[in-house]
């Protein structure tokens, strides 16, 4: 009887295992694999302050060009008061010619005097105390850059930390929101498909309406009635992007509650709850995984709409959308870098993403190929 | 090899000629896997060679070799050769491959259900093949189809020419699928376990009819099954294969009567037969050593009168409901009036086609389906009637193994998890530590290493994969077994050692069994009363071999008189006498 236990002493490996060593055997799963993991790394990185965290400060002159291509492009003159000064001045006596006497007092330089008198100033005392005090402090210099690696902004801030902060922001956005929208997805239709009947005709109902909406209607009705913020992103985004998982976990797990297992759990005396979620949900987990990879580049794709169109993270923070917003007016002076730099960023992570996706597909469900 | 097998009556060339056949599976990794080990065998002109074999042999390689139907990660060996009219099948170039496969090998599959596109009458399917090979017009293409399942024995085929294949039953759709088979009078056909996926009355009709145009037509047939009983009436020669290797080729009559290899006597005799009852079942291994087989004495069967009634079934009723417009209901009745009774360490035998509503009745009163009305008293207890609180208790206590063993084992779960998790929800075993030594213990019983615990359901055969589903019901130590076709899904000789298993428990644990399936040799076999199901409803009930010696209904006669009977002049009809007058 026993002729049958030819069991080899081989490790044994679980469907997951397998899967793994499947995703190792593609080399560009692998790579994509590589990639994400970096980016992933470098937002964890950006979440705690590591890198990116200076990207406020105005390191270099406005729109200092990229090292490498310092001689290209348009080069930003700075204005100075005086320069001002020298362009009113200008002005006046260009106009002067037509309008001899008029409102004179308009024009009259107005730099260096607060035009008030020291007892009505109420800071004038404070004023003082400051002028009288300059002299111990060492006026730190503050050595504008005139390139930097990847160039900088208007306010002169460094491309390159923006770029790392903000893929910080983005990725936290679309991983984030996509494992809330994942969790909303598979419990709506975990319920739907399991049960069926009045619950699943709820939830189809309430799915209908919300499908009924364009999404990107939905979005911006959401952004528009919530405090800006990156939090506000994350749940607009999983409110809107469940209806995808919940249509495949209702058709999934009404395909698996009349397998043999589910019933045999049955059997067992298993209850609903652990029939749904200790013997089901980890036969479906690879879809999840898939769905879940499909669903970040959405996201992280949607944040950039968002947050260009004005409706994403708020102005003290930055993401890949928020910068590809100010890419438009430097775009028309000429000053690429910025938005290149993000499309670069993007492109990677993206085609990596989706790269990466596709290669799961193939490792965790061979009967596909 | 081959020189010596061919048939020495018939010097003429044979039409296919199969030498050295090799063929490897390039795998993921590791090693190509070796499915033929260079196997040579000849199909002579109007004859029909049956290939034997258990899954894992490569029968159906060997056909889809034929045919060049193999998956790409096939590699076939250099000396290989498949001569077919003096071309080799294996260096022909794939245009001229497709219209060999169209006009000259033809091949009828296992389900026909599936063979058939859903969207095209069967007439279409037909006329489409006839026109592509046979160069007709449409006019002439759908007369010859007419006539083709006509010669098939369609019922009314001028009629069901026009017919979509959902709307024939599955024998019809294989007559369809044989049609079209034989359409462009092919020179071979090949069969690939045509009748394993239908009935057993049905099963009897295609086999008839596939002999009958062997003859009328005088084509060779290559006839593919697992089951040596099937072939036995109408093959000329046997190929019995074992794991890419062929190991008898013989005339038929030798094959049954006197076969030379020990593996084919082990096939012969692990099938349970009607006339025999061993104690335990041959298997494999006893034919494999050294001392010769020596069959076990026979077990009597059949309920005594003292027996203790563990479960008294009355007047079960099961109702299905599908929706019918938008609040019409149609009722389909899958169990009407069933009444039953199961005595304590006996079992009882429910056999049926499908349809017949057997499953159903195992199902129901696990509760899985809700009865529509009727009682089943478990030890006094009406089990239908109680809340769902009252019969978790008594849940444990009936427990199902299903058909198929690969559904039915969780994937995501080792063998511990599976064989914990029941004991754990019924709080048997103090914690985790007591469970899982229990758990050893039960996967020792049924056969399985203390190795396997730690492995997962997708690293195992079959057989082994029943066992553990075998285990995982006795974790609960439970009082009835309902085993649904559980040995259904096996190879002949892995089913005859979980028969066995089966058997050894029941005497062991003093289990009742609830034996379902639609073969009636293994219920026979292990049944001590037998109950036969035809449309929902019990038509006969009897001692088993009370039932299988004088069946009293016509529809029970038909069934048994459905059964193959392997060699016609085996033992069968006298030992039905003698288990009479045993009973």
């Amino acid at each position: 009887m026993t002729s049958e236990t030819n069991l080899n002493d081989k490790k044994s490996r679980s469907l997951w295992a397998l899967g793994w060593k499947r995703l190792r055997r593609d080399h560009i799963g692998f790579a994509s694999l590589w990639v994400v993991g970096a980016f992933i790394l470098l937002a964890l990185a950006g979440a705690v302050g590591v890198i990116g965290s200076g990207w406020r400060d105005e390191v270099a002159k406005p729109y200092a060009p990229p090292t490498l291509f310092r001689n290209l492009g348009p080069k930003h003159v700075e204005l100075t008061a005086e320069n001002i000064d020298a362009a009113n001045q200008a002005a006046q006596q260009a106009a002067q010619p037509a309008a001899p006497t008029g409102q004179e007092g308009a024009a009259a330089p107005t730099t260096g005097e607060t035009g008030l008198s020291a007892e009505e100033d109420p800071l004038a005392a404070d004023m003082a105390e400051a002028q009288k005090n300059t002299g111990q402090y060492q006026e730190a210099q503050v050595v504008k850059a005139e390139t930097l690696p990847m160039g900088a902004d208007l306010r002169g801030r460094d491309v390159l930390q923006k770029v790392l902060k903000g893929t910080s922001t983005s990725l936290l956005v679309g991983l984030v929101g996509s494992l809330a929208a994942i969790f909303l997805g598979t419990l709506m239709g975990g319920f739907g498909g399991y049960f069926g009947r009045k619950v699943d005709d709820l939830l189809m109902w309430f799915y209908s309406v919300f499908t009924s909406v364009p999404d990107m209607l939905l979005l911006l009705a959401f952004s528009a009635v919530m405090r800006r913020g990156i939090s506000t992103v994350i749940l607009v985004m999983a409110l809107t992007s469940w209806t995808g998982t919940f249509r495949l976990m209702r058709a999934e797990f009404m395909k698996h509650k009349t397998r043999e297992y589910v019933k045999a759990a049955d059997a067992i005396g298993a209850s609903h709850v652990r029939r749904m979620f200790i013997h089901i949900l980890p036969n479906v987990t690879y879809l999840l995984l898939v769905q879940f990879s499909i669903l970040t580049v959405a996201l992280i794709k949607y944040e950039v709409i968002l947050s260009f169109l004005g409706f994403g993270v708020s102005v003290t923070q930055i993401s890949w959308g928020s910068m590809l917003a100010e890419a438009p007016a430097e775009l028309l002076q000429g000053y690429w870098w910025q938005m290149v730099c993000v499309t670069v960023f993007m492109s990677i992570l993206v085609t990596a993403f989706s790269m990466l996706t596709d290669s799961l597909r193939d490792a965790l469900d061979p009967k596909v190929k | 090899m081959a020189e010596q097998m061919s048939d020495p009556m018939n010097d003429q060339k044979p039409l296919v000629s199969v030498q050295n056949l090799k063929v490897a599976f390039r795998m993921e990794e590791g090693e190509p896997f070796q499915a033929l080990k260079g196997i040579s065998f000849d199909i002579p002109k109007n004859r029909t060679v049956a290939l034997v074999g258990e899954s894992g042999s490569g029968k159906s390689v060997t056909s889809m070799a034929i045919l060049r139907l193999l998956p790409s990660n096939a590699e076939f060996g250099e000396d290989s050769q498949i001569l077919f009219e003096d071309k080799d099948l294996l260096r022909e170039d794939p245009s001229q491959m497709r219209k060999i496969r169209g006009a000259n090998i033809a091949m009828i599959f296992q389900e026909p259900m599936t063979s058939l596109n859903p969207v095209f009458t069967v007439g279409d399917q037909i006329v489409e093949t006839l026109m592509l090979h046979m160069g007709m017009s449409r006019r002439e293409a759908k007369l010859k189809a007419i006539s083709l399942l006509k010669e098939c024995g369609l019922p009314e085929p001028a009629k069901r020419v026009d017919a979509y294949p959902h709307e024939l039953s599955g024998g019809q759709q294989q007559r369809v699928m044989i049609a079209m088979a034989i359409a462009c009078e092919p020179k071979l056909l090949i069969a690939d376990e045509p009748t394993t996926a239908l009935d057993v009355t049905i099963q009897k009709q295609i086999l008839g009819l596939v002999a009958e145009l062997q003859k009328t037509r005088g084509m060779s047939v290559l006839f593919i099954t697992h089951d040596l009983d099937v072939v036995g009436e109408f093959a000329d020669e046997v190929v019995v294969m074992r794991e890419g290797e062929i190991r008898e080729h013989n005339e038929i009559k030798k094959i049954f009567e006197s076969p030379k290899d020990n593996y084919t006597k082990a096939l012969i005799k692990c099938r349970p037969h009607l006339g025999r009852r061993p104690e335990r079942l041959a298997v494999i291994d006893d034919f494999m050593q050294e001392a010769p087989y020596v069959e076990p004495p026979h077990r009597p069967r059949g309920y005594a009168t003292d027996d203790e009634i563990i479960l008294d079934v009355q007047g079960l009723h099961k109702t299905f409901y599908s929706k019918d417009g938008l609040f019409r209901k149609r009722a389909f009745e899958a169990v009407k009036d069933v009444s039953f009774k199961l005595a304590k360490g006996k079992t009882l035998g429910i056999v049926g086609e499908s349809g017949s509503g057997k499953t159903t009745v195992g199902l129901t009163l696990m509760r899985l389906h809700d009865a529509t009305g009727g009682k089943a008293f478990f030890n006094g207890k009406d089990i239908l009637s109680m809340t769902p609180k009252e019969f978790k208790e008594y849940k444990r206590r009936i427990q199902i193994v299903f058909q198929n063993p690969y559904a039915s084992l969780n994937p995501r779960f080792t063998v511990q998890d599976i064989l914990t998790e029941p004991m754990m929800l019924h709080g048997i075993g103090a914690d985790a530590r007591e469970r899982r030594q229990l758990a050893g213990e039960l996967a020792d019983r049924v056969g399985l290493s203390a190795k396997a615990l730690s492995k997962y359901p997708h690293e195992f055969s079959g057989g082994q994969r029943q066992r553990i589903a075998i285990a995982r019901c006795l974790t609960m130590k439970p009082d009835i077994l309902i085993c649904d076709e559980s040995v259904s899904a096996l190879d002949v000789s892995v089913q005859a050692q979980v028969l066995n298993l089966l058997q050894d428990l029941q005497d062991e644990f003093r289990l009742s069994y609830l034996f379902i399936s639609h073969d009636l040799s293994v219920v026979k076999h292990i049944s001590d009363q037998v109950m036969v199901m035809h449309e929902g409803m019990l038509v006969e009930q009897a001692d088993s071999d009370v039932i299988y010696a004088r069946p009293q209904h016509d529809y029970t006669r038909e069934l048994l008189a459905s059964i193959p009977k392997g060699w016609p002049r085996g033992d069968d009809d006298l030992d039905l006498d003698g288990a009479m007058a045993s009973a």
